[in-house]
């Protein structure tokens, strides 16, 4: 049974942190690269720690083989912290910036629409509109599946972020970043 | 690492001091000199390697310094010997090359290590850190390149930082699930200057925290496991003997009378005298361990990771067993085959834990049925067996254990004698069998035993290799000549690639694609490398042949002229049921009823010949 072939695959989230060194990324999608583990959205970027960086993955797993990806992850030397946040309360975001040809007969159309969506709009022109808009992977897909119509001149979107809610936060260092407690999961 | 010797040479300018004790002293050193200062205090008495640009300025420090250099010939037996030395005496093993095509010469051998999980510590030399990136001469990414195949590596560009990288890739490596690690230096970094002292201080690696425990509820888990077990089986794998577990193993089976099987990795890790080893598991293995394993109601995994090799196919393999996985690594768990109970640590402590609490108990009913299913397959013991004439590599194999009294530190090379030493050699004692398992690598069996040879020089050291295999690296017999390496070399030469030869028999219509191979005379080779060859085409030439090369002081080389299309038995084809074996033919003119010929799949099996020693040369049947 291969981990890319699992029937119940599902879309989860994992939080690393990583040490802030030169090809610390590179170590991390190459183990998803040799282990055919397919990766949907990847983010890194800098914490509020020196030297710590942040990584939020979605990946299509299923239970088993998102405990060995927490494993493997957990074996590359500077990586400090893995976490699979997937059914923990939490907040997942990305960003998304959309060029909209809108011409001034339809733009308080476009308008509204992103309004229905929260979006701003953050660049205007005479035949073009800019559309930043934050949120879940299904709200981005929402809004450019309304847009379409009006034809969309080029897109981009980063990563999916994630944080769980509540008091406790995911830390690099200290007590909160001790390993996860591989065998629990496993024993019952 | 005892004291350390004057250095052979004046120190040089800088007054560097090989002296580890002087390590409270400040002192200005190259970076270069901060390697071997490194090595030294890491305990290394032996390195493998060879020249080059990038990694000069470290060789002219070497002399200074209490390190053996072994010059290799090429830089794979550099990292096979390393891995051999790691292999057989359970320390780091180090190899060292220079930069661009030095440090790819490594890669065969440090992927060789990691699926093997051997520590290893592989300095090379890399450009100047200006010249990084501009495609320089001899330039290669070798960070990049071996990211997937080393447990961790380090690029280090600062004289600096050389000190703290090389202990860390000396801890990363033998700590945890040992592995090999990559410190590439540049060659700026070499020749820098530092002020330097030794800092013993414990390593700090944030995110590298290697070691798990299980709690002592699971301990009591898996005592229940194994009291409500009628018909357990315990698998003895690598991490046996990496961990130092055989005492507690041994002790574990005497207490519950529970047999072993064992896979290619663990052989040596229980005896194989012992009344209750089964012997090799997989696809090579006996017919009644497989059987047993699928017959089992309970698997206790030491220490290994079910590879496709010893599992067979997935879907059918051990349905009637629960299994208990014990295990240093918790991404090997539920990789392959689902266990249902865990044991995530290291495998000797775990034993230890389990061995107070386990109920002394007996499996007789269970070995017994065992016992009977060995009677019709088991592998007949050819010691006094008449002699047709005929040189088989079993004949060779098992008069090699009778003659070495099973006592030789064996080195295989991979493929059909690599089976033939598992089933045929008999090993009851750890680091005494080293093999290339997970990579299967041809080539590894010589500079491997010759790295084994440097780690126990008291030990009789055999390479039992093919004729495929040796001519690989057989270059590396200069470096024993010039080296003064002794190991004897038994060539199983039977002229073809023969485990390729066995599949294109079996699986691929007898078509001899590729696989028929001619060989140098190898007496002939031993003789222009100053070495002793010796021809041997009968069995009855087999014990003088033996002791002829054991009583040489220098490398001796057998070849043993062997039957040239005989197979390994039984066989579980690739991806085939564990119990779904191709069996040793029936013989020519025997009664054969007891023998399931019917099992054989497809038409080509049919038409085997009866090759295997057992039956051309027994009468036991």
């Amino acid at each position: 049974m291969s981990d890319a072939q699992s029937e119940s695959s599902s879309l989860r989230h994992f939080v690393a942190y990583v040490e802030d060194q030169p090809g610390v990324l590179n170590r991390v999608t190459s183990l998803f690269r040799r282990r055919c583990y397919t990766i949907v959205s990847l983010n890194v970027g800098r914490t509020h720690e020196v030297g710590v960086s942040r990584m939020t993955f979605a990946v299509e797993a299923d239970e088993d083989t998102a405990r060995r990806i927490e494993a493997n992850l957990y074996k590359l030397v500077n990586v400090l912290s893995v976490e699979d946040i997937t059914g923990k309360p939490n907040l997942i975001r990305g960003l998304a910036l959309i060029k909209v040809t809108v011409g001034q007969d339809k733009r308080s159309e476009v308008l509204q629409l992103v309004e229905v969506f929260r979006g701003q709009v953050i660049d205007l022109d005479t035949n073009t509109m800019i559309i930043e808009l934050t949120g879940q992977q299904s709200k981005i897909d929402g809004l450019v599946s309304v847009l379409a119509p009006y034809g969309i001149a080029e897109m981009v979107q980063t990563g999916t972020v994630a944080m769980t809610r509540g008091e406790k936060g995911g830390a690099a260092t200290g007590a909160a970043a001790q390993p996860p407690n591989l065998r629990g999961v496993f024993a019952a | 690492m005892a004291s350390p010797m004057k250095s052979m040479t004046e120190p040089r300018a800088t007054s560097a001091s090989a002296d580890p004790s002087a390590n409270a002293e400040l002192q200005t050193l190259s970076g270069s000199q901060i390697i071997w200062d490194t090595l030294v205090h890491e305990g290394v008495e032996v390195v493998f390697g060879y020249p080059g640009g990038a990694i000069m300025p470290t060789y002219d420090a070497m002399p200074d310094y209490p390190i053996r250099h072994v010059l290799v010939r090429h830089e794979q037996g550099a990292a096979h010997m390393a891995d051999g030395y790691a292999r057989a005496s359970g320390r780091v093993g180090v190899c060292i090359a220079t930069s661009g095509p030095g440090a790819t010469n490594l890669v065969t051998g440090i992927a060789n290590a990691m699926m093997d999980s051997i520590p290893m510590v592989c300095i090379t030399g890399q450009v100047a850190s200006y010249l990084i990136g501009s495609d320089g001469f001899q330039e290669v990414d070798f960070t990049g390149v071996t990211l997937p195949i080393t447990k961790h590596n380090i690029l280090v560009t600062r004289t600096q930082d050389i000190m703290p990288a090389i202990r860390q890739a000396f801890y990363i490596a033998s700590s945890g699930r040992p592995g090999p690690v990559v410190v590439d230096i540049t060659k700026d970094a070499q020749q820098g200057k530092v002020s330097h002292r030794y800092d013993a201080s414990p390593i700090r690696l944030p995110g590298y925290r290697p070691e798990h425990h299980p709690v002592p509820r699971e301990i009591e888990q898996a005592v229940e496991m194994i009291k409500a077990a009628k018909r357990p089986i315990i698998f003895c794998g690598h991490g046996i003997i990496e961990a130092n577990a055989t005492a507690q193993l041994l002790e574990f089976v005497q207490k519950t009378n529970i047999p072993v099987a064992l896979t290619l990795l663990g052989l040596g890790g229980f005896p194989a005298t012992h009344p209750l080893s089964l012997g090799m598991m997989g696809m090579h293995g006996e017919a009644w361990v497989n059987t047993a394993i699928q017959e089992a109601d309970l698997i206790i995994a030491m220490g290994m990771r079910f590879d496709d090799r010893v599992t067979g196919n997935l879907k059918t393999y051990a349905q009637n067993a629960k299994k208990i996985h014990i295990e240093l690594d918790p991404a090997e768990i539920n990789k392959n085959v689902k266990v249902d109970l865990p044991l995530v640590g290291d495998v000797r402590e775990i034993l230890r834990m389990l061995l107070p609490q386990v109920e002394k108990r007996t499996c007789d009913d269970w070995n017994g049925h065992i016992t009977a299913l060995k009677g019709d397959t088991a592998v007949r013991e050819i010691q006094s067996l008449p002699d047709n004439g005929t040189l088989f590599a079993a004949h060779v194999i098992h008069d090699l254990w009778r003659y070495t009294q099973g006592k030789a530190l064996v080195v295989t090379d991979v493929g059909q004698h690599q089976m033939w030493e598992a089933q045929y050699y008999k090993h009851d004692y750890p680091r005494k069998l080293l093999t290339s398992g997970g990579a299967g690598t041809m080539g590894f069996a010589l500079p491997a035993a010759m790295g084994a040879r440097m780690a126990c020089p008291d030990d009789e050291v055999w390479v039992v290799v093919g004729d495929g295999g040796f001519q690989m690296t057989a270059c590396e017999l200069a470096t024993c000549a010039q080296e003064d390496i002794k190991v004897n070399i038994a060539i199983i030469n039977n002229g073809f690639l023969g485990m390729v030869r066995q599949w294109q028999q079996f699986f691929y219509g007898g078509r001899y694609v590729a696989t028929p191979i001619k060989s140098p005379d190898f007496v002939k080779l031993a003789d222009a490398h100053g070495l002793k060859g010796i021809r041997v085409t009968k069995r009855e030439e087999v014990q003088a042949a033996v002791e002829a090369a054991r009583a040489f002081k220098e490398t001796c080389i057998i070849d043993f002229r062997v039957e040239q299309e005989d197979s390994v038995y039984p066989m579980v084809p690739a991806g085939a049921d564990l119990d779904n074996m191709i069996r040793r033919p029936v013989p020519v003119g025997a009664a054969g009823g007891e023998l399931p010929s019917e099992e054989l799949p497809g038409e080509a099996i049919k038409d085997v010949p009866p090759h295997n020693p057992i039956f051309e040369t027994g009468k036991d049947n």
